[in-house]
């Protein structure tokens, strides 16, 4: 799931200060399993927002509404109306959510609520830890299931460095060494031949450094229009 | 100085009678309450009880709610320590009772017009001070500028 976390109020405060009628959108999947921006988050910082403005003296309509997922239009649709009213949406979603309206709901002022920070799972309740970085190429298949690109500091394909001790890597001590959790896996699956393997240098074109990515599915596709009659604001060849 | 600002320098008159919400556990404060009011203590009318089936049910939403709609001061009463008839909601209370003061101070509320206090059901006395001790802690901080601002 994606992990994010609450801006703190004051900046959020600062962020919707010239605006009349705030709607707080949230959204109820990935940020409210962490706690971020689900429906109850939404009612927490609408309420703390309301109070804020009356001890401050400052008149400000602040309007809660929340929706499935952000990231689709569909769900984004059924509050259309909301929106609309709204002079800003402040979005409590993952970074995904607040681009989601602007792309279909181009004259909307959209601001973010939320620091998205990473691609991650709870580890127990309250406590969330970095799982993968989205590499579009994914090499946990010899790596023992333990992604190096973010669970090792220096995203090593062939660690450990020599800084990893006692299982800690050198950055932080409160960190696990990635390259030690792949070395231990691997020990006791009797796979540690797969540590002498040089994994080659990676093409990170696939990643984020490839420019914004995308994806094309033309069995899924119902519209056979190309590209750029695909409603939203961005178009092939703009960018 | 803002009018705003000026709205929120606390009400020291003697006729301000603060409204205190006290979310109260069925197992231990209710009771305490209740007995308080059998023993013929005296304690402030300030307090509207409200009864919950634990003090984990208490939410942040709940806390913050009660000031929006113009409690002077809130109290979350729960069993003492090791004592919850739910293993540990009154610990999740308390949790939840140190959030919800950060989220108050961070709005200009203030965090010292919410506080948990832990208590058995046989403790009417205690009930009495902490309901005497609020009042006077709120009279001190004055009215809710939530409702002196509205
Ligand atoms: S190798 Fe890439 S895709 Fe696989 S878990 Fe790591 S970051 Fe994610
Ligand atoms: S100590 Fe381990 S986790 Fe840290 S940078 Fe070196 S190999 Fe990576």
């Amino acid at each position: 799931m994606i992990v994010g976390e609450q801006k703190p109020i004051e900046e959020i405060s600062k962020m919707i200060a010239e605006y009349k009628t705030v709607l707080v959108m949230g959204c109820n999947t990935c940020i409210a399993v962490c706690h971020a921006g689900g429906e109850k988050e939404v009612g927490i910082l609408a309420s703390a927002l309301r109070i804020k403005n009356k001890v401050e003296g400052r008149e400000q309509n602040i309007e809660e509404a929340s929706m499935e997922r952000q990231c689709e239009r569909e769900f984004v649709d059924e509050l259309a109306d909301k929106i609309k009213e709204a002079d800003c949406v402040l979005s409590l979603a993952c970074g995904v959510g607040p681009q989601t309206i602007v792309e279909f709901y181009p004259d909307t002022i959209v601001l973010p609520g939320i620091n998205t920070t990473f691609y991650g799972m709870p580890k127990e309740q309250g406590f969330f830890v970095e799982f993968c970085g989205g590499c579009g190429n994914c090499v946990l298949d010899m790596t023992a299931g333990i992604c190096p690109i973010v669970r090792c500091s220096k995203s090593m394909l062939n660690g450990p460095c020599g800084g990893s001790q006692e299982g800690r890597c050198e950055v932080n001590k409160d960190i696990d060494c990635g390259w030690q959790l792949i070395h231990d896996r691997l020990k006791a699956q009797g796979k540690l031949d797969f540590m002498d393997e040089i994994l080659p240098p990676k093409d990170w074109s696939p990643a984020r450094h490839g420019g914004p990515r995308k994806m094309v599915r033309e069995d899924l596709k119902i519209d056979e229009k190309p590209e750029d009659e695909i409603e939203g604001i961005t178009k092939e060849g703009e960018k | 100085m803002t009018e705003a600002q000026e709205k929120n320098i606390p009400d020291v008159s003697s006729d301000f009678e603060p409204k205190i919400v006290a979310f109260c556990c069925h197992y231990c404060s209710y009771a305490a309450a209740d007995l308080a009011g059998s023993m013929r203590l005296d304690y402030p009318t300030n307090i509207k009880i409200l009864k919950i089936p634990c003090t984990g049910k208490v939410d942040v939403l709940y806390l913050l709610r009660a000031f929006e709609d113009g409690a002077d001061g809130v109290i979350v009463a729960g069993c003492e320590e090791g004592t919850c008839h739910f293993i540990n909601g009154n610990i999740k209370a308390k949790k939840k009772v140190k959030y919800t003061k950060k989220i108050l101070d961070d709005i200009g509320l203030g965090g010292d017009r919410l506080e948990m206090y832990n208590l058995s059901a046989a403790m009417g006395q205690k009930f009495a001070d902490l309901a005497k001790e609020m009042t006077e802690r709120i009279k001190k901080l004055g009215p809710s500028p939530v409702n002196s601002g509205a």
